[in-house]
């Protein structure tokens, strides 16, 4: 696979060859030093996967021998097969892709819906309503976690797919950034829908949603990296093999086989986190302009 | 605030940035008095709970009542899933602070935080003053230091168990290489606790990169070559140039790693539990363990409110300085 470059973001005018030109001789070697100083740094910051992808790929023979041995002599999905005999792997894809999907949609929804109230309607206690919902920003989900679990367990949810995903739901930062980017629509074409007798539903899907679609992405990607990645609520709601989604699985597989066969270990790491890999190479721009979306400058 | 790296079409250079709370643009311009606008009020709200309600309702039941909820948990001795409790007022919080433990405890998690905030910060700027530079192939190196933020934390902690593998580990091969012994990770205090510093800041360095290179991209090219046809050295531009400017940055980061660090628990899971001998237990693996290895849930809600407060303590100490420091440029 070849990863997709970003394009950078919007940069300042340029003009470096111009300002490099008085200096060539000044220049040349801290060029070479950055070329080797960012070769090092990849490599040192790339090799980690790149272990694991090929390690998955090896016998246990290859997997423990000293000296270390770079490649796999003949490449096998025996791992791979092993672990799926050993937890109900393909279930766990399965689940994690269904979680995944239905919970980023239901957020991208949820946020979309409440910000659109919070930007275009008048209606009592707007700031009050604003402030509750950025509030939760602070409040660490650590905190909530054991009044939830009981209220969890309570409802009977403990093992199901509402369990795991209904508590999450709630978008605060999807919310925040679609309020963002709605304050930048232009008013005037939202005026005009509205004397042209478009209703509320009208104005949301034909003309505030075709306006959003960057935001749209960035906010359904980063729901899908949340999503795919949660950890803590799931392992503590789910402790059925068919109900898990991968990382939980993982941990089944780490505490079943434990470290004595990590070819097995390691192939499952690779299922859990090679398709948020593929998800990240190909729409790389869009989902690093989300995650960083939070950066304020202040 | 304005968003360092937009999503939306980027807006006029130098416009004052949107703020929470100012009153926004798209609002309904005239309001009459008329039935017509009465009529129009109720149906706006009435789209109002449509649209908003489901996400208030869910924020209300999955966050408020729990945070509540919890506060009223920590004056309980209570045990998750028993039918009783008793209430002990500020019992939990006196023996937590009185616990043999919590020394270690507040000692792990203010280690790990600083390394990992700290170590984050320098390595990230350095980084990010790297892939500045107009060099080719600097979009690999970008893809490649971002791509550990977007993976599971536990499965990386499962990947660096594996690097970190005594006798088959790819770390211990690689410092035999340059001629150094490799420590015993797994289980000789200090080292498991370096391990996973060393894991947290392999999947956070690329964010903090990034934030860093949004940051200094928005610094004037002209501000750098005027000072560089001074003949000042490129050390002395970062210094008096580049790092004030970046002051927001960096305070953003600051707090935004800290808050992560704070409450990191994926890795630390994956590969040490807490041990050896709770030598990597930080006050939210702590809440962890009490609350759903030890079952003591009142007492780790104690814990968890006092791992809120400091969090809440982090975020004040931001917006004061954020309202001071709102304007650079």
């Amino acid at each position: 696979m070849s990863p997709a470059t970003i394009t950078p973001a919007p940069t300042a005018p340029s003009g470096p060859d111009v300002a490099q030109a008085p200096a060539p001789a000044r220049r040349r070697s801290p060029q070479v030093g950055g070329y080797l100083t960012m070769a090092f740094a990849t490599v040192v910051l790339g090799l980690p996967l790149l272990w694991l992808f090929l390690a998955s790929l090896k016998t246990p023979e290859e997997l423990y021998q000293v000296p270390l041995q770079w490649l796999p002599g003949s490449p096998s999905l025996d791992n791979y097969a092993q672990a799926a005999s050993a937890i109900p792997l393909g279930r766990l894809l399965a689940n994690s892709i269904g979680l995944t999907v239905v919970g980023a949609g239901l957020k991208v929804a949820l946020g979309l819906a409440c910000a659109y109230a919070l930007v275009f309607l008048d209606f009592p206690f707007k700031r009050l309503v604003f402030g509750l919902v950025i509030a939760t920003l602070m409040i660490p989900p650590q905190i909530t976690i054991i009044p939830n679990y009981t209220l969890v367990a309570s409802l009977g949810w403990l093992n199901t797919y509402q369990g795991i995903l209904v508590p999450g739901l709630a978008s605060a930062f999807g919310t925040f950034l679609f309020r963002q980017h709605f304050l930048t629509l232009p008013a005037s074409i939202l005026e005009a829908a509205e004397l042209d007798g478009a209703g509320h539903w009208r104005k949301l899907w034909r003309f505030v949603v075709p306006m959003s679609t960057p935001t749209l992405a960035a906010v359904a990607l980063v729901s899908v990296v949340t999503e795919w990645n949660d950890y803590l609520w799931p392992f503590l709601v789910v402790d059925h093999a068919e109900k898990m989604t991968l990382p939980v699985g993982l941990t089944l597989l780490q505490n079943t086989d434990g470290m004595s066969n990590w070819g097995v270990l390691l192939a499952a790491t690779v299922v859990v986190t090679l398709p948020i890999l593929l998800v990240f190479l190909v729409l790389q721009r869009r989902l690093v302009a989300g995650l960083t979306a939070g950066a304020v400058t202040g | 605030m304005t968003t360092v790296v937009t999503p939306r079409p980027s807006g006029i250079p130098g416009a004052p940035p949107a703020r929470a709370g100012t009153p926004p643009a798209g609002r309904p311009p005239i309001r009459t008095r008329s039935r017509l606008g009465a009529r129009r009020r109720r149906t706006a709200l009435l789209w109002a709970l449509l649209l908003a309600g489901p996400n208030v309702l869910l924020i209300l039941v999955f966050v408020y009542r729990p945070l509540l909820q919890s506060l009223y948990l920590s004056t309980l001795q209570w045990n998750l899933g028993s039918p009783s409790a008793r209430f002990v007022g500020l019992g939990n919080y006196a023996e937590w602070f009185s616990a043999p433990t919590t020394g270690r405890i507040v000692t792990t998690t203010l280690v790990f935080t600083v390394a990992t905030v700290g170590g984050a910060m320098v390595l990230g700027l350095g980084l990010a003053l790297l892939l500045d530079r107009r060099l080719k192939g600097r979009g690999v190196a970008r893809t490649v230091a971002f791509a550990p933020y977007v993976l599971s934390g536990f499965a990386v902690g499962i990947l660096w168990l594996f690097m970190f593998d005594p006798r088959y580990g790819l770390v211990q091969e690689l410092l035999g290489r340059v001629g150094l012994g490799s420590p015993a990770w797994y289980t000789d205090r200090p080292w498991p606790l370096v391990m996973v510093i060393v894991v947290y800041l392999w999947k956070n360095l690329g964010y903090v990169a990034l934030i860093y290179l949004a940051g200094l991209q928005a610094v004037p090219q002209d501000l750098r070559d005027a000072a560089a046809l001074d003949g000042a050295s490129s050390a002395r531009t970062l210094r008096s140039i580049v790092l004030p400017l970046l002051t927001p940055t960096t305070f953003f980061l600051l707090v935004t790693m800290m808050l992560a660090s704070l409450q990191s628990f994926d890795i630390i899971k994956a590969m040490t539990q807490g041990g050896p001998l709770g030598s990597t237990t930080t006050l939210m693996y702590s809440i962890y363990e009490e609350s759903f290895v030890n079952g003591r849930a009142g007492y780790a809600s104690a814990v968890a409110t006092v791992l809120f407060l400091v969090l809440l303590a982090v975020t004040a100490v931001q917006m004061r300085f954020v309202q001071r420091k709102v304007h650079y440029a």
